[in-house]
């Protein structure tokens, strides 16, 4: 049986420390990390004070008016963790970042070179203390879940004990809080439980992704082993005419270069797990990092990643030129049906393989899925957005939104047209939002039609009444045997829609 | 064909068209994908068959009504070479639009992407104009995968043809009402045991716009006749309250 056991290092309270770094902020006052209105990382010194993860940020102001407040920025933490990274792999080569403030190394390297697991943590902590001035803590066990959760009790599992040391943790140890509620009223409290229940019956009870939970909490690793060893053709790489030196345009080859890794996975229905991104610069200096994910990873996730990694390099290391060569080499792949599976449900399975399939022959835009946002028009209310990739509202839809017609055109349109009154002239919208005359004639791609009934007009956005009004307006026509919605914009009409 | 290789076939799940009639069992073991209640009557199987292919002419609002039931029964589908098609429409006639996939430009060779589609969703409608023995083809790719293929306008092989004959809405009065209600006279035919002629009057729109406010309100529909841009902010704020977002 290959060894799994790992070591993880972990920084506590990451994203406090890197907002703190960031800002030479101190560690007497209390500090915490929000994102939107949610408290996602505390200092020790809040903790004191009663904070807590997942508490509203009013409520903790309140709790302690003295608390200093950072907004989450994933880029920030990545960017000052890499001398962390950099720091652990002097001691233990082969790292993998799991995420800022997280990385995992096969433990056999370092606990065969310091005789001991307990000896190996011990100097990685120092070493990282000494030359990052950043506080650790090291767990070894078998699986990446279980050596992650003993790295934040700071103990060495021993082989073979993985699930011992599990068993009597909560479930709210799992990262699934639906999951962790319903295994809590089903009376499931600890890991232990949870992995008692049978394998199928988890499956064929709570679905799909739950097994990898119940895998994670019978301490096997969240996969099972001996994947496809990826093909060296899957790798991509591009050399820059420009070298690579601000941070913009490495986010932009970032983006990039994570779209033609992501095509060429997909194209093969494979998703990445681990990821390695190598870089060489105009003095032929070569960088090398492995990003591993407990989930497949999604075109943003690779995107997120290397841009986290470029930043790091470029910010923190002492770079004596840009850089010339980028490769993302996918070190790990799964079938890439996985990749969403844990989005949507087993059902879904063959239906996401299919539009992964399709993206994979026409690229990532080939395939789009509908967002319904806020707004009145039928094109404002609907954004289209490349599968695979967030599906969230910018504008609220519920909100409610004046002038937004009840029905909306089956086909949308966007052609100028004509629209006349019974002497031939053409028919305008006044600043009171009335129409200017009868309209009688349409000309749509220069076919003529007697207009039986209109309605309208509608403003077409709030601005309408602003000192600088936005001159448009809506109006429905009808013909004889159709129906059309109006646009006027700029002084002409134009065919928004046809409700055919 | 022999009557083996029919058997063996049927055992993949490849049924002759002459067998595309409609069983109760149908619906309840999913051979039949369910619709909204007034298309039932078009489809000689009272919904979409798995494995047929469904031609729809005349009419967006047809095309993207016959997708509704499904989607929000679950099932998947995609809408290829239509990249104007109406998503709000789409949604205000019923389809999830979350399980639905736009492929708005299948490139110049659209046969492996649609193929794809019909591998692995329920519903692949087609609106770009496709060579017959391609057709021809996704018609049979459709029907081994028991996937219903749905075509924009005349397709060589279609099992039920539905042809939009009219499409009216709720006149308009000169500056005040809006259109509401859609009204969609319908003609199905096709072949076999399907070919039966029907028409029917589909009415769409009442349901959505006249949503009582207060339970227990009458749904009639009686606008007052000088309803004015007012009254139409008051029913797109209904609306907004009343209409089901996707989770």
């Amino acid at each position: 049986m290959k060894d799994t056991r790992l070591l993880a290092v972990w920084c506590p309270d990451w994203p406090v420390v890197a907002a703190c770094t960031a800002t030479g902020t101190g560690q007497h006052v209390p500090v915490a990390v929000v994102d939107g209105n949610e408290i996602v990382s505390t200092s020790a010194v809040a903790r004191a004070e009663g904070i807590r993860r997942a508490m509203r940020k009013r409520m903790a102001e309140s709790m302690c008016p003295e608390l200093i407040t950072f907004e989450h920025d994933p880029q920030r933490d990545a960017r000052f963790f890499e001398p962390v990274a950099a720091a652990v792999e002097e001691i233990a080569p082969g790292i993998e970042v799991v995420q800022p403030g997280l990385v995992a190394v096969p433990a056999r390297g370092p606990v065969g070179y310091f005789k001991s697991a307990e000896q190996a943590a011990e100097r990685i902590v120092d070493h990282i203390a000494v030359h990052t001035n950043v506080e650790a803590q090291v767990g070894v066990a078998d699986s990446l879940f279980a050596a992650t959760k003993a790295a934040h009790r700071n103990v060495i599992v021993p082989p073979g004990r993985t699930a011992e040391f599990l068993g009597p943790l909560g479930v709210h140890e799992l990262d699934s809080p639906e999951l962790v509620d319903l295994l809590r009223r089903l009376g499931l409290k600890t890991l232990g439980a949870f992995a008692e229940v049978p394998e199928n019956a988890v499956a064929s009870r709570f679905g799909g992704p739950a097994t990898r939970q119940h895998r994670l909490a019978r301490g096997l690793p969240e996969r099972p082993l001996d994947k496809r060893r990826p093909a060296p053709e899957l790798a991509v790489a591009e050399t820059f005419d420009e070298p690579v030196d601000r941070i913009d345009s490495a986010a932009f080859a970032a983006k990039i270069l994570s779209e033609r890794l992501h095509e060429n996975l997909a194209s093969r229905s494979l998703a990445c797990t681990r990821l390695g991104i190598h870089a060489r610069t105009e003095n032929d200096e070569e960088l090398h990092r492995v990003w591993r994910a407990a989930e497949p990873l999604t075109p943003r996730g690779i995107a997120d990643r290397v841009r986290w990694q470029l930043d790091g390099w470029l910010t923190r290391e002492r770079l004596t030129s840009g850089i010339r060569t980028l490769t993302l080499e996918p070190v790990e792949v799964v079938n890439g049906t996985a990749l969403q599976l844990g989005l949507w449900g087993h059902d879904d399975e063959r239906a996401v393989r299919a539009l992964l399939h399709v993206q994979g022959l026409l690229g990532p835009d080939g395939v789009l899925t509908p967002v319904l946002d806020g707004g009145r028009g039928p094109k404002e209310q609907v954004r289209l957005v490349p599968w695979g990739d967030e599906r969230v509202p910018s504008t609220n839809p519920d909100h409610p939104w004046p002038g937004r017609l009840p029905r909306a055109p089956a086909t949308l349109a966007d052609d100028p047209v004509v629209l006349k009154d019974a002497d031939g002239d053409e028919v305008g919208v006044t600043g009171r939002l009335e129409l200017t005359a009868q309209p009688k004639k349409l000309t749509v791609k220069g076919r003529t039609q007697e207009i039986s009934a209109w309605a309208g007009p509608w403003p077409v956005d709030e601005r309408w009444w602003a000192p600088d009004p936005h001159r448009a307006a809506r109006i429905q026509v009808q013909t004889n045997d159709q129906a059309f919605l109006l646009i006027r914009r700029d002084q002409r009409w134009f065919l928004e829609g046809v409700y055919d | 064909m022999s009557r083996s290789a029919t058997a063996s076939l049927a055992a993949l799940g490849v049924n002759p068209a002459s067998e595309l009639t409609s069983t109760t069992t149908d619906h309840t073991t999913g051979r039949v994908l369910p619709v909204r209640g007034e298309l039932a009557g078009l489809l000689p199987w009272g919904g979409l068959r798995r494995g047929s292919t469904v031609s729809v002419g005349g009419s967006t609002s047809l095309l993207l009504a016959l997708l509704a039931g499904a989607t929000a029964d679950g099932c998947w589908a995609a809408v290829v070479g239509l990249p104007q098609v109406g998503v709000l429409a789409a949604a205000e006639l019923g389809v999830s639009v979350q399980r639905l996939a736009l492929v708005p430009r299948p490139g110049s060779d659209p046969g492996p992407v649609i193929a794809a589609l019909l591998d692995g969703l329920d519903l692949v409608a087609v609106a770009c104009p496709l060579p017959p023995s391609l057709a021809r083809r996704l018609t049979a790719r459709a029907r081994q995968r028991r996937a219903v293929l749905i075509a924009c306008g005349s397709w060589p092989s279609a099992d039920v043809e539905l042809t939009a004959e009219s499409v009216r809405w709720n006149p308009l009065d000169d500056g005040a009402e809006t259109l509401r209600r859609q009204e969609i006279s319908v003609r199905s035919g096709g072949r076999g045991s399907a070919g039966k002629p029907r028409h029917v009057l589909l009415t769409f729109g009442e349901e959505e716009i006249e949503l009582p406010l207060v339970a227990g309100e009458p749904a009639g529909s009686d606008e007052p006749a000088d309803a004015g841009p007012d009254r139409v902010d008051e029913l797109a704020a209904k609306r907004a309250t009343t209409r089901g977002r996707p989770a």
